[in-house]
């Protein structure tokens, strides 16, 4: 069961008190889109073998989304950071780089 | 015989004599007895039958790895199967049956498949039970289930009648294990501060250092355990449970201890088990070692034991196992077996090791010494005895099994070397190493568990890390526990490891077969797992048949797969085949243990959440009130609702019946409390309903409500409900009774993650108001005589919404009808739902009122053909296909669900859609049943041309009325269609609108 801190309300806390919520930072394709772009947006998600950025929310807690980053390997956090956001943060990136050299966003291993 | 020694018995309270009875017979025991080692001092040395082959089977072991010794224990809602006698303390009355036989454990029918044994090797019922296909199901199914399962399950009718808890539990170093090298750890933790948590899973501290002797710091090891475990119980820092099992090892430092408070005295008040949910910083695990037996002809047969186990019984109980014992052996440690033997004054005839002539060491010459003869480079090559060893065939390890001599004996103490503990340590991940001196897996320390930090979370301590002599193991222990506290963040003192007397040790050597070259005969009487009845012959077909992945040849043989988990055949059953395979042992690999360790009660999984407690139970303001007027309660979602109210004489459809009728005559009242009640508010509020809801809820006007859909992006139809206009700013939203908390979840989610930059907040208000819906053609007058806001057709029209007050209570009053009649929905605060239900009940009783239930709800929307989400639509339904067109803007450009409304299989004309169905003789079609056409599909079944989705006796119609998804249903008015029932009955069915009830729409419009 993992820990994760909240970027929200700043609270740490088991994983029982948080909802996963699939990849973060998805683009939404709506209305006029092609077939492809939708059909990416809605069912292609990422299932990598490491890093992976991802959307959760406090729902037993402050009721807010975030994002964590984490590695599905070993279950490390790189850490959490706010949903408002169409990137992860240049200091998330930072730490997932000096962890996992050579990390590029959306790339298997 | 197996008997009470006159001596010995650490462990014992012998002052105190229990009586307990076992397959009915009563037999006498000590305080401080295991039921295993009672059993034994009552020469039971027989205690139940094998999984496959029903063997006569004995106790191996002396702790949790015991494979064999399994009974059911207890009566009624104490009734549980499976109980290890090796972990299960006596008590007075204990009352144990032996288990898998028939008609006794002594003479048992089922044996018989042991004669057969040649003809069910590995995979026999894969082979067996294969062909025909015809006879799958009730020709062998019904013969595996019969023979399938250990012991008995309960009834079905018994409740268990213990409790069980959950305790949160946090630490900064947690120790599993109260061996010396636990003790030792929790101590070289607990010096630097650390708060520390020590667990034990039987009732004694001590582990095997205080069985097997030696000397620490001068002092006896007996006498060290007790003076450290008094120095830690001083500690304020420092939690000992004994009886707690460090059950399984989690992400993140997660930990499950299992304690077991009442089970060795059942008549102790308070919960039966308690699941410890601990969070540690760091855990070390001194679990130990199990000791492995030896794989010889006849190593199951009742008397042949591990020779720690012997010794355990000998030292703590006071319990002989037999009174000539032979001590077969690999390594130094059974020659403490055969020397503590000797001390108790009991004979051993030989000691049989396996190893080639050489130097004696410390242990070999002490045997020498007590006159114990010592056969070097010999092996057992057959045991002899059925339901009890009576002596043991002796050959030279190195040959075929030429049998060189028989001693005659009544126990056997085999040991074949130790494997560390590593269950826990491999629980979340921690790898292993081939430890080639031991031959055993240990835990690779460069390789641990990895915590939220990606630092290792779980070090090992003492002979669970592979240490064998005492001095290495409290040396390990005390590095480690200096260590865990301080990755824990402790840098206060530095503890140092007592220091113990140094023994010569002879190496082991690797024996896996007993004698090597064992040849077909004898290898088909060895066993591997003695709990699911695994031989070496079996793993050697599995690899001869091509099961060379480890995890394959497991799940092919069963090896290592019943409860025990394969704690004592793990290894021996790798190393065979790896033999077969003619690889390295490292190279085959090992499965992974997965938590528990041992099984733990399902019970203590449950914990609290049982019975009235098992989930929180929503009622509304009224609920009182429905409870004392006959309410028939449904359970939706967590909300209980009345399903009807039945008065005294009547049946629950018959209530159903009256409440539906009256409705439609005079005047009924709901409790619609609890549907959902979501205020959206702020500047953007328009906008984000517009995107939200599938029509347009920017242009609706203050003082006005309407109907609206909402759709899942991928288009399909997730909530319906009625949106009321506050102000400019505010709008409420009427959600389904089982949606507000997702719908408001679902607004959340659009809000924070995708449109965070609009200036919108909801809530959830639900709970905050009672609301009552006042239905029928007298509900005007009813609100009339209450007095208060003019309720009149011209002051308030169809779908408008006011403030108010009624009856002198404050109101929020919505002229909505989900019923086809006059209605209005009426809010009060939620702490005037009561009153002003009473206040409603009263004005009523002239004009007819009755309460009524979700079943006439039910009945009343379905005469209307209103839809009703969660019978209508299924996650698979789009508005589209219930007709709903009119209720999906055109103008918008976007909405959630849009864009995959457009997909080409949503608007394609194959889809089911929805009609009103009416049987052709007036019954009513069976709810869920499928409409069937011509032909057949692929797989040979019918072609299936539409469903029911709500089926209702219609009191108001007198007939059955139905509304269903069919394929080009509103194309085929008037058509026919034919339901096949689950019963053999095919209903006919006309395809008809599916409005019922007052289709012109006149009754509300008044």
């Amino acid at each position: 069961m993992l820990v994760l801190e909240c970027p929200c309300c700043g609270i740490t806390a088991e994983e029982t008190e948080f909802h996963a919520g699939g990849e973060a930072h998805l683009k939404r394709f709506g209305p006029e889109s092609s077939n492809e772009d939708f059909e990416n947006y809605m069912f292609m998600r990422q299932n990598p073998k490491g890093v992976h950025l991802e959307r959760w929310r406090h729902n037993n807690g402050c009721g807010k989304w975030f994002h964590a980053a984490r590695c599905t390997m070993t279950l490390e956090v790189f850490g959490t950071y706010s949903a408002q956001t169409y990137e992860p943060p240049k200091e998330i990136c930072d730490i997932i780089s000096a962890k996992r050299p050579g990390w590029l966003r959306g790339a298997f291993s | 015989m197996s008997t009470r020694l006159a001596t010995g018995g650490r462990l014992l309270n012998k002052s105190r004599v229990l009586s307990f009875s076992f397959n009915g017979t009563t037999l006498k025991g000590f305080e401080g007895d295991t039921l295993a080692s009672a059993l034994l001092a009552n020469d039971q040395v027989l205690m139940g039958r094998s999984f496959k082959y029903h063997r006569p089977r004995g106790v191996v072991a002396s702790g949790s790895e015991e494979p064999n010794g399994l009974v059911q224990m207890g009566e009624g809602g104490k009734f549980e199967p499976n109980q290890r006698v090796t972990t299960t303390e006596l008590f007075e009355g204990l009352k144990a049956k032996s288990q898998n036989h028939w008609p006794s454990l002594e003479y048992d029918v089922g044996a018989l498949n042991a004669k057969l044994s040649r003809f069910m090797p590995a995979g026999f019922y894969y082979k067996m039970f294969i062909h025909p296909r015809s006879f799958w199901k009730h020709v062998y199914e019904p013969i595996i289930r019969h023979a399938a399962g250990l012991g008995a399950a309960p009834k079905a009718t018994d409740r268990d009648a213990d409790t069980y808890e959950h305790f949160y539990a946090f630490c900064d170093v947690l120790v599993v294990g109260g061996g010396i090298a636990g003790l030792q750890a929790a101590k070289a933790a607990a010096a630097s501060g650390a708060k520390v948590i020590v667990a034990e899973q039987t009732a004694h501290l001590g582990g095997r250092a205080v069985v097997d002797g030696g000397v620490i710091d001068g002092q006896s090891a007996e006498d060290f355990v007790t003076a450290i475990t008094a120095e830690l119980e001083a500690m304020d820092n420092v939690t000992i449970r004994t009886r707690m099992m460090g059950a399984g090892v989690y992400d993140h430092g997660y930990v499950l201890g299992y304690e077991r408070l009442t089970d060795h005295a059942p008549e102790m008040a308070g919960p039966r088990h308690r699941l410890w949910r601990i969070r540690a910083a760091q855990t070390i695990t001194a679990t130990g070692a199990i000791e492995r037996p030896l794989s010889f002809a006849g190593n199951d047969v009742p008397g042949v034991m591990l020779a720690s186990a012997i010794r355990d019984y000998a030292v703590n109980y006071g319990v002989s196992s037999g009174d000539r014992t032979v001590v077969v052996t690999n390594n130094d440690d059974a020659y403490r077996t055969a020397i503590a033997l000797k001390h108790a004054g009991l004979d051993v005839p030989a000691i049989i090791d396996a190893r080639p002539a050489g130097d004696d060491s410390d242990l070999m010459a002490q045997a020498k010494a007590l006159g114990i003869r010592i056969m070097m480079g010999h092996g057992i090559s057959s045991v002899k005895g059925g339901k009890r060893v009576n002596g043991v065939e002796i050959c030279a390890q190195a040959g075929e099994g030429a049998v060189l001599e028989e001693i005659a004996c009544d126990a056997v103490a085999m040991s074949g070397g130790w494997s560390p503990v590593v269950h826990l340590w491999s629980h979340c991940g921690g790898k292993l190493t081939w430890d080639e001196s031991q031959a055993s897996f240990r835990p690779d320390p460069n390789r641990p568990p990895l915590g939220d930090k990606g630092q290792g979370f779980v070090s090992v301590a003492g002979a669970a890390n592979g240490e064998t002599t005492l001095n290495a193991i409290l040396n390990d222990a005390n590095v480690c526990g200096n260590a865990a506290a301080k990755t824990a963040g402790f840098k206060g003192k530095v503890a140092k490891a007592p220091i113990a007397q140094k023994t010569t040790e002879r190496a082991m050597l690797p024996v896996w077969l007993m004698p090597q070259g064992a040849g077909y005969k004898l290898r088909s009487k060895a066993w591997l797992d003695y709990q699911n009845d695994v031989k070496v012959s079996d793993v050697q077909l599995a690899a001869q048949e091509g099961f060379t992945s480890v995890e394959h040849a497991k799940r092919y043989t069963t090896l290592g797969m019943a409860t025990d988990q394969g704690k004592l055949s793990n290894i021996n059953g790798l190393a065979i085949l790896s033999d077969s395979l003619n690889q390295p042992i490292p190279q085959t690999g090992t499965t992974t243990f997965r938590p528990p360790y041992t099984p733990i009660s399902m019970g203590s999984i449950g914990g609290e959440a049982r019975g009235d407690v098992f989930q929180p139970i929503r009622r509304t303001p009224m609920y009182d009130w429905h409870e004392a007027n006959g309410a028939d309660w449904e359970p939706v979602g967590q909300w209980r609702r009345p399903y009807a109210y039945v008065q005294s004489g009547e049946t629950v459809h018959e209530a159903v019946m009256r409440e539906t009728k009256n409705t439609r005559e005079n005047l009924g009242l709901l409790d619609a409390s609890t549907l959902g009640k979501i205020i959206v508010k702020g500047p953007d509020a328009g906008k984000f309903l517009d995107m939200l809801y599938t029509n347009m809820m920017s242009s609706l006007k203050v003082g006005k409500c309407r109907y609206g859909l909402m759709c899942s992006e991928n288009g399909f139809l997730i909530d319906d409900g009625v949106v009321a206009r506050i102000d400019d700013e505010t709008f409420l939203c009427h959600t389904t009774t089982g949606g507000a908390e997702t719908i408001h979840g679902h607004m959340e989610e659009w809000l924070q993650t995708e449109w965070w930059d609009w200036n919108v907040y909801v809530a959830n208000a639900t709970e905050q108001y009672a609301q009552v819906a006042v239905v029928g053609p007298n509900a005007r007058k009813a609100l009339e005589v209450l007095g208060g806001m003019d309720v009149s057709a011209d002051a308030f029209g169809f779908m408008e919404w006011q403030d108010g007050t009624l009856g002198g209570f404050d109101v929020r009053a919505y002229r909505i009808s989900f019923s086809g009649e006059l209605s209005y929905e009426i809010a009060v605060p939620a702490s005037q739902g009561q009153a002003f239900w009473d206040a409603l009940m009263a004005v009523g009783a002239d004009l007819g009122v009755m309460p009524y239930g979700t079943e006439c709800l039910h009945i009343l929307r379905a005469e209307k053909g209103f839809i009703m989400i969660g019978d209508e639509t299924d996650g698979t339904v789009i508005p589209q296909d219930l007709g709903l067109n009119w209720a999906i803007s055109k103008k918008k450009t976007d909405f959630l669900g849009k864009r995959a409304q457009e997909r080409e299989h949503m608007v394609n004309n194959e889809r089911w859609k929805l009609v009103g169905l009416e049987t052709v003789d007036g019954t009513t079609l069976p709810g869920g049943a499928y409409a069937v056409g011509e032909g057949t599909n692929a797989n040979g079944q019918r072609v299936m041309i539409g469903r029911v989705t709500s089926s209702y006796h219609s009191p108001n119609l007198a007939r059955g009325i139905a509304m269903g998804l069919v394929l080009h249903g509103p194309d085929r008015m008037g058509e026919i269609i034919t339901f096949p029932g689950t019963d053999g009955k095919d209903y006919e069915a006309r395809i008809v609108s599916a409005v019922f009830y007052d289709p012109e729409g006149e009754k509300p419009n008044v």
